[in-house]
């Protein structure tokens, strides 16, 4: 492995062991696809920037912080979208979220190209409120016709900005996710939560209960993501391609399963106060440990005590 | 936003043969440098739209010094800035016309 750096830092010499967490959109996308096979639509050179973040004397970016295109993974063609977390908290605007549309319309007329949607978000743009909300309400229906039309839509999860707001609920709406220890998924983040409903509620000071709450580790237990990969790209790749083959299709039965999981997922764990109750009540002897723990004993564990999906999301 | 925008003749094309690079992300203390092979090879234009207003005088000699250096010639970099420093301005500069290279 050579080791020439390429802006951003990251050795070009591979993917092997380059952190998920520290690289950019466009890094994740050339490292996760194969090799020089990205090709990217409305790039950066076509400008099509925020309209509104100019009222606010704020800088554009001009890919608006979301990158789309096509590409192949292990030889077969997929879409992909990924989302730049460090411009502006990876968050939807009007502009970023179209992109995501029309990527996912996109996908539901082929019918056969799965989609990669590599999260980094802190939710909606507030500087852009409304067009954002419209923005993630679009992506939902797109996505749900494009998995209508059998189309596979894989999230992955494992940025700095986590997957967070309408973030969420996007990835709710996807056939399978992956995420990380650092990939944090949740709708409201800890911040939020704490405003809203006070320090006794939830402390967003304490670190430890934000990651056992929104961590990577406590979303592969419960059955919030279906894959727990370390922080590389290529246990992102291996995890993708793993996903693309055993992700369910999308019919009424389906979502039928999915609301008695998530019914029977309430009755189990409603009046637990804190994820290491949950995880004690799933039968891990040891969960305080579990934070601590290694990824592939993590991993380990996970297999043997993850609610059973039966088929559904 | 201030927007300033540099003129340069280059000693040199840029060399490479990649039409199109972007480099950098626009945050706090950072900014994106969008370089495009679009001009006669002895010209070079660098386009900012910067967030801290006030610092044309260190732009115009940060930007001086880059096609000094570097020798741009035929590109066209269009800069997003989040106020970075002007160490920061020129590593991403170079990288921008790196990136343009064969291979990268």
């Amino acid at each position: 492995m050579t080791e020439t750096a390429t802006p951003g830092g990251v050795s070009e010499g591979g993917r092997c062991g380059v952190s998920w967490y520290e690289a950019s959109a466009r890094q994740r996308l050339r490292l996760l696809l194969d090799e020089e096979s990205f090709d990217e639509f409305i790039g950066p050179e076509q400008r099509e920037t925020s309209p509104h973040l100019g009222v606010f004397d704020l800088p554009e970016q001009f890919d608006d912080g979301m990158v789309v295109g096509r590409g192949r993974l292990d030889g077969a063609p997929v879409l992909v979208a990924a989302q730049e977390g460090r411009f502006m908290g990876g968050a939807f605007g009007e502009v970023h979220g179209a992109k995501l549309t029309g990527l996912l319309r996109a996908a539901r007329d082929l019918r056969t190209v799965p989609v990669l949607i590599l999260f980094d978000t802190g939710g909606v743009r507030l500087q852009e409120a409304n067009a954002g909300e419209l923005a993630i309400a679009e992506i939902m229906r797109a996505l749900i016709e494009a998995r209508s039309a059998g189309v596979k839509v894989v999230g992955l999860v494992g940025g700095r900005s986590g997957c967070f707001g309408g973030g969420g609920l996007i990835a709710g709406c996807c056939s399978a996710l992956a995420v990380s220890e650092q990939g944090r998924i949740g709708v409201s983040g800890p911040e939020v939560i704490e405003t809203n409903r006070g320090v006794e509620e939830f402390d967003s000071k304490d670190r430890p209960l934000v990651w056992r709450t929104t961590g990577g580790k406590h979303r592969r237990l419960i059955g919030g993501a279906d894959a727990f990969v370390d922080d590389t790209v290529d246990a992102f790749r291996a995890a993708t391609l793993s996903l693309l083959q055993s992700a369910s299709g999308f019919s009424l039965d389906m979502l039928k399963n999915e609301q008695a999981r998530l019914q029977e997922r309430l009755d189990r764990f409603g009046t637990c106060t804190d994820a290491r109750d949950v995880w004690a009540r799933q039968g891990i002897n040891d969960a305080a440990a579990v934070p601590g723990m290694a990824d592939d004993d993590f991993v380990a564990l996970a297999d043997r005590i993850a609610e059973p999906a039966h088929d559904a999301r | 936003m201030e927007h300033l925008t540099y003129r340069h003749k280059a000693k040199a094309r840029a060399p490479g043969q990649k039409p199109l690079a972007v480099v950098g992300v626009v945050a706090s203390g950072n900014l994106e440098v969008l370089a495009e092979r679009v001009l006669p090879d002895t010209d070079c234009e660098i386009a900012i739209a910067t967030s801290a207003t006030g610092f044309g005088d260190v732009w115009s000699a940060v930007v001086a010094d880059f096609v000094e250096r570097r020798s741009p010639g035929g590109l066209r970099l269009s800069i997003n800035d989040g106020g970075a420093r002007p160490d920061t301005v020129a590593l991403r500069l170079a990288q921008a016309v790196r990136s343009l290279e064969d291979g990268r």
